[in-house]
């Protein structure tokens, strides 16, 4: 029995409330606050939070683990201690191979630098040898699809072109284990479905992947393992369904969709989100009701068309439906930076009775997404009682959509 | 199968690891990252100037041309051995540059590059010390204009010079790299750092003698003194106009003291950045 490639070892990462509302201390501060200290006798360091707690588990060579959890649960923590950016405060981790992480798309790209200049920058930042780099660097021109760009400076790139080259390189990376947190977060879908395919093509060859997503489906497509983080502690380890089933079924009891808004969008900023006038993130269907409301408020840093686009899942990550107007009027509202509010009602088809996940992105009207609301509100439907009052249980494996007849006299 | 697990390097991350003060094995492992970045910090450097790399070239120049009419010609100050000024002021100005050069880029490195600490791991080290090859190529341009001086007003340099150049040198980068190290470091968590650099580096050049002679201060021994023992560029600055011109006698004395002090200024540096790089990610 070889020793798995990774063993996890009760770690744990503290970190003190209110660092974040302090991105730097100043010299004149800390000395104020230390005569403070002393004048008022008040030791007050702060309450510290604990990012992970007791954390363990192991990883076997050439699987695929996957890591989910609300934000705030420790995931990206976690990854940055394995990467060893920061120590863990107790316990121990060891590792039986070369590291590479993805904690971030295109890290140490330069602006000024070309993108032949940049692979080579990237590429030694994340780890790779020059040989290695020489190797691969035909297939990362490829990968990246960028053509005649390539002596040109990054900074005259279109986002996409820069995100492509981007996860070109880190793509071509040939550790043992790769840590990758959220990097299909971004682009378009086509890129997304490339990079899943790129991932799926690595793993193939007995590398070791540690995958943090909040995306079911891809977790299900690519995983083996996973794990299940809830406020710094592992909830669950093991079966990816079972796991992905505890994730999408934890206390969601109805608190407010804010509090597992997806902060990662650099430009957009969200407010409220209300879904039936109601901004509870378990919504409950009336008998008979057909539609949906859903009201977003925040604000823009720059002007942007945006649009909504909603994913219906099972509860088990399976997409079953999408509702979307911008792609199908191709348009997309452009709204000036500042403050916006969109308001957008879908109809629903009849509906069996079942829970369902909804979740609630920002795109512009070529499914480029912009912001991640949140992943995870509950749909529960009653289902559509028929004429002799017996309902349609999706769990009993019947489908989600009761579709009406077509009466001989409407034709 | 085989395990590929056991044949590669195993290592543990813990609250306590990367306790030894330079892990040479792990730097050399990284000596690629160290070229690239100072590789890129050399190229992006003169992107989009005219000029380019003669901006190395012109910026001592200059400064020598200003300097010498200034303090020679207006305030009349003399190299005090017969070395032609230009000549003595440009001597100064080229150690004092590679000194100063190192210490204002690397006290900013670590915040500028607060990106790469939070996504990647590597020995933090690299990025203050990748500043010195950028230095030293500006030493090396500006090192030109001293050879065209000398030809100038017709002085060969001395042997003793040559030999002791290179100490000069290292102890030069050593005692900056000391300093640098320490304000990185402090940088992370202090901003305060990035205001007070480039004065303390302003202040600094008038306690250093560059600009005058070292013999100015025969009448104040005990200030001559304490500049030797603080300020190792001081030493440093003399004995290199000394070995180069050979007008005066290098100051053996001087020497050794800048070299243990600037040595001493680099393993503090080294300390204190190895004592807090581990948090770097977190304060940053």
């Amino acid at each position: 029995m070889p020793k798995p490639i990774i063993e996890i070892r009760d770690i744990s990462k503290r970190y003190r409330i209110g660092a974040e509302k302090e991105p730097y201390l100043s010299l004149r501060d800390e000395i104020a606050k230390f005569l403070n200290s002393r004048l008022w006798n008040n030791k007050n360091p702060g309450p510290d939070i604990w990012a992970l707690k007791n954390v363990s588990f192991n990883v076997e060579e050439s699987e695929i683990v996957g890591i989910i959890g609300k934000n705030g649960a420790g995931k990206s923590t976690l990854l940055k201690i394995l990467s060893r950016i920061t120590p863990p405060a107790e316990g121990s981790v060891i590792m039986r191979g070369r590291v590479g992480s993805l904690l971030e798309v295109g890290t140490g790209f330069h602006q000024e630098l070309t993108g032949r200049e940049n692979i080579y920058l990237n590429g030694t930042i994340l780890g790779m040898t020059r040989k290695e780099i020489d190797a691969n660097f035909d297939k990362i021109v490829a990968f990246a699809d960028i053509g005649e760009m390539l002596d040109t400076p990054v900074k005259r790139y279109s986002s996409g072109m820069f995100v492509r080259l981007a996860f070109a390189v880190a793509a071509h990376l040939e550790s043992e284990i790769l840590l990758i947190d959220e990097v299909l977060a971004v682009g378009d879908a086509d890129f997304q479905k490339k990079c899943l395919g790129k991932i799926d093509e690595v793993s193939k060859v007995g590398r070791t992947i540690l995958f943090v997503s909040h995306n079911m489906a891809s977790i299900r497509l690519l995983c083996n393992r996973c794990v299940f983080l809830d406020s710094g502690q592992v909830k669950y380890v093991g079966d990816v369904s079972e796991c992905i089933n505890r994730y999408m079924n934890q206390d969601v009891s109805g608190s407010s969709i804010a509090s597992h808004f997806d902060r990662k969008s650099t430009n957009i900023i969200i407010n409220s989100v209300k879904i039936n006038g109601s901004d509870l993130d378990v919504v409950q269907l009336e008998y008979n009701s057909n539609y949906l409301n859903f009201e977003i408020e925040g604000e823009l840093l720059s002007p942007l068309p945006i649009d909504i686009q909603v994913h219906f899942n099972d509860i088990h990550g399976t997409p079953l439906a999408i509702f979307f107007p911008g792609y199908e009027s191709g348009y997309a509202q452009k709204y000036p930076a500042g403050k916006f509010k969109i308001n957008s009602t879908c109809e629903l088809p009849k509906m069996t009775k079942g829970e369902y996940i909804l979740s609630l992105h920002l795109v512009d009207a070529d499914k480029c997404r912009l912001a991640n609301i949140t992943n995870r509100v509950l749909l529960r439907s009653p289902g559509t009682p028929s004429c002799t009052g017996k309902v349609i249980d999706y769990n009993s494996g019947e489908g989600w959509i009761l579709l009406p007849e077509k009466k001989a006299n409407d034709v | 199968m085989t395990n590929k697990a056991a044949n590669s390097k195993e290592y543990i991350i813990s609250s306590s690891e990367r306790r030894s003060l330079i892990n040479l094995s792990e730097l050399w492992r990284y000596r690629e990252l160290f070229g690239v970045l100072s590789w890129r910090d050399l190229s992006v450097r003169y992107k989009q100037t005219i000029l380019g790399i003669l901006w190395a070239i012109f910026q001592p120049f200059a400064t020598m041309i200003i300097f010498t009419f200034i303090f020679n010609n207006l305030a009349n100050i003399q190299s005090g051995d017969g070395t032609p000024y230009p000549i003595f002021i440009y001597i100064g100005l080229l150690l004092w540059q590679l000194f100063s050069g190192i210490i204002k880029d690397s006290s900013q490195s670590l915040t500028s590059n607060a990106n790469l600490i939070q996504k990647i791991y590597f020995p933090r080290i690299i990025i203050p010390s990748s500043v010195v090859l950028t230095a030293l190529v500006d030493f090396i341009c500006g090192s030109i204009i001293l050879v065209f001086l000398m030809v100038w007003y017709g002085f060969a340099p001395h042997l003793i010079g040559l030999l002791i150049l290179p100490v000069l040198i290292i102890c030069s980068i050593s005692s900056a790299m000391g300093i640098g190290l320490f304000l990185s470091a402090l940088n992370v968590k202090y901003r305060d750092v990035s205001h007070i650099v480039p004065f303390f580096i302003q202040l600094l050049l008038f306690v250093t003698p560059v600009i005058y002679p070292i013999k100015i201060l025969a009448g104040f021994n005990f200030i001559k003194t304490l500049m030797i023992w603080l300020n190792p560029m001081a030493g440093i600055i003399d004995c290199a106009r000394a070995g180069i011109i050979g007008k005066s006698m290098v100051d053996w004395n001087a020497l050794i003291i800048s070299i243990v002090v600037s040595l001493l200024m680099f393993s503090l540096g080294l300390l204190y950045f190895k004592r807090t790089e581990n948090y770097f990610a977190d304060n940053i």
